[in-house]
């Protein structure tokens, strides 16, 4: 049953450039009506695999279906199943909006009173319609960014990849953008987002998958991830900027891990492995007559785990080597989650 | 409503391929009337190169700019439609480098379709060119001495040249990085094929390393059939000469540039 299949089911693609190794084996799997986050710093092989999916490049191993077709083998049907957009995919700027999506529509074999309606329809979803008639080399970053998102939907896809949709929009075009991915997963679409943004794939990802240098090294939902991380972050901010040395000194003595002090903020930020020793870094704090103005305890933020579980920060592009292989890294965060 | 079907079509009929190729000429075609530079550029070239060259030279080389007229519009004719092929070039080049072309590619669309609208659609361009020149050349009293039919077979053998030539441009369109670079590569390839020819002077002053180019050079023989076909004298032979050279340039070119492109595509 076709309805039973998952919507992009991809095993072991490695593709390499030369002597660069883009992807080393990477599964995927996104469930339809579902975001499939696909999480890494820049290089870290997002835009491959969106690529391979889409059928734009043929995997050196391993392969990948889309609602059941290979994507390589049966590449005109993913083609009539996916819609894509992304960093590399894009409208035609010396075209109006309108005759951007016109043309698409009668590229996948609408008549031309039915590709003009659905051009119409996208366009005033996406608040277009005003500059409907202009070319769209007059359209703003968020304005172009829309067009691209209503040119991959001419078509109704089932599987959608978006490839770092949001990078480079303001924040009100970016909540824009999610807001729409929201409501086409509702109607059963299921989409591949790509993105180094943490807070992106924690907003709108059910299921996220971590790549960093072609591997994968993380699987999850948002929370299971920030779970897996295994800690908790205490930030401790104390009313009188004097006693920030202290605040870092008795934190740094109570517990495992070494404070992080925010000169900005006042801010003493430390991993927490066990709750119970709340009470007792209290009462240090008490004892030493620090008057507190924060005292919060949180969950690491997807940008914490990413830290630990790659070893540098999300934006950062990925470095050639690592102390600790990507292999053995995972392995580790899927005991803690266990 | 038209959505993706639950069972996608296993594979694209020619039908769909032509319906593809058709509806991006439909889009080559609205890019020359909604790009303002390369609409001016393509109308004001060949005005141009009529009143510079018939003012410039006329006096000197034929004794009046009427006579140099007669003698030079032939040639403008071929040098204006030369020089418009390179728009396949630029625009296939920018394509790729705007991400167009990975737009295209994943969409359910024949894979020669890009390729063919692109060509396709410049026909349109090489007719616009042809008809400026002809037209602006009326203004300054050039004449047909001919009859309409031959001026009519005149502008087809143009429009065969020029698709010849366009899958040179095509070529360079998807072997160079930049729109700019085919516009560069593009005038080092054309422009001693165009000058180093007949069209502005007779070679017979030439030195002879440049007449013996001048004599195997395509442009030289479409010039001469074009002089013959709107202004009289023989025709036959130069005609087929140049039906020749089009036809050896696109067995030569077409299939280096459709290799090119299936790289890419």
């Amino acid at each position: 049953m076709r309805e039973e299949l998952n919507a992009i089911e991809a095993r072991g693609l490695v593709k390499r450039f030369g002597k660069t190794t883009a992807l080393a084996g990477v599964d995927l799997t996104a469930r339809a009506g579902s975001v499939l986050g696909l999480l890494g710093p820049n290089g870290a092989g997002k835009t491959t695999a969106v690529r391979i999916l889409a059928t734009l490049l043929r995997p050196d191993e391993g392969e990948a279906r889309v609602c059941g077709y290979d994507v390589v083998r049966d590449a005109y049907q993913v083609r009539q199943l996916t819609g894509l957009t992304g960093q590399y995919a894009s409208v035609d700027e010396g075209l109006s909006g309108t005759n951007n999506l016109v043309m698409i529509g009668r590229l996948l074999g609408m008549s031309r009173a039915e590709s003009r309606a659905r051009a119409a329809g996208l366009l005033a979803r996406f608040e277009l319609t005003d500059a409907a008639g202009r070319p769209a080399k007059t359209y703003s970053g968020g304005m172009r960014r829309r067009l691209d998102l209503a040119a991959s939907l001419v078509g109704r896809p089932r599987v959608l990849y978006l490839d770092e949709p949001t990078t480079g929009l303001d924040p009100y075009s970016r909540n824009e953008v999610w807001a729409m991915i929201r409501e086409l997963v509702t109607d059963g679409t299921a989409v591949l987002l790509t993105t180094q943004y943490l807070d992106e794939a924690d907003q709108l990802a059910h299921d996220i998958v971590v790549i960093d240098q072609g591997r994968v090294i993380a699987t999850g939902t948002p929370d299971e991830l920030k779970a897996g991380a295994g800690r908790q972050v205490l930030e401790v901010t104390p009313a009188s900027r004097a006693d920030v040395a202290a605040v870092a000194a008795v934190l740094s003595a109570l517990l495992n891990g070494e404070p992080v002090v925010s000169p900005e903020s006042g801010r003493v930020t430390a991993q927490v492995d066990d709750g119970r020793q709340l009470p007792e870094i209290v009462r240090e704090l008490d004892d030493r007559g620090i008057e507190l103005a924060e005292f919060a305890l949180r969950k690491a933020s997807l940008d914490e785990v990413f830290l630990a579980l790659t070893g540098h920060r999300a934006e950062e592009t990925a470095p050639e080597e690592t102390d600790v292989p990507a292999g053995r890294r995972q392995q580790k965060l899927s005991r803690s989650a266990q | 409503m038209t959505t993706f079907p639950l069972e996608p079509a296993r594979r694209l009929s020619p039908v769909t391929g032509l319906r593809n190729s058709l509806t991006l000429t439909w889009r080559s075609v609205l890019k020359i009337r909604t790009n303002p530079e390369d609409m001016f550029g393509l109308l004001l070239q060949p005005i141009m190169y009529l009143v510079l060259f018939t003012y410039v030279f006329g006096g000197q080389l034929a004794g009046s700019t009427h006579q140099y007229l007669e003698y030079s519009l032939p040639g403008i004719m071929v040098l204006s439609v030369t020089f418009a092929t390179l728009g396949t070039g630029m625009m296939l080049s920018q394509d790729v480098a705007t991400g167009v072309f990975d737009r295209f590619r994943a969409l359910p669309i024949a894979r020669s379709a890009p390729l063919a609208g692109a060509i396709l659609g410049d026909n349109v361009r090489y007719l616009i060119s042809i008809a400026v020149t002809l037209g602006f050349g009326f203004i300054l009293g050039f004449r047909i001495l001919t009859s309409p039919l031959a001026a009519i077979m005149a502008c087809l053998l143009l429009v065969v040249f020029a698709l010849a030539m366009c899958w040179v441009s095509a070529l360079i369109g998807m072997l160079v990085k930049s729109a700019q670079a085919v516009q560069w590569w593009g005038f080092l390839v054309m422009f001693p094929l165009i000058f180093g020819s007949n069209i502005l002077t007779d070679e017979a002053k030439m030195p002879g390393w440049l007449q013996a180019f001048v004599k195997v050079n395509p442009v030289t023989y479409l010039t001469e059939a074009e002089r013959a076909l709107l202004t009289g004298g023989p025709a036959a032979t130069v005609v087929i000469r140049s039906l020749l050279w089009a036809l050896g340039i696109f067995v030569v070119f077409a299939p280096l540039a459709v290799r090119a492109y299936r790289r890419r595509a």
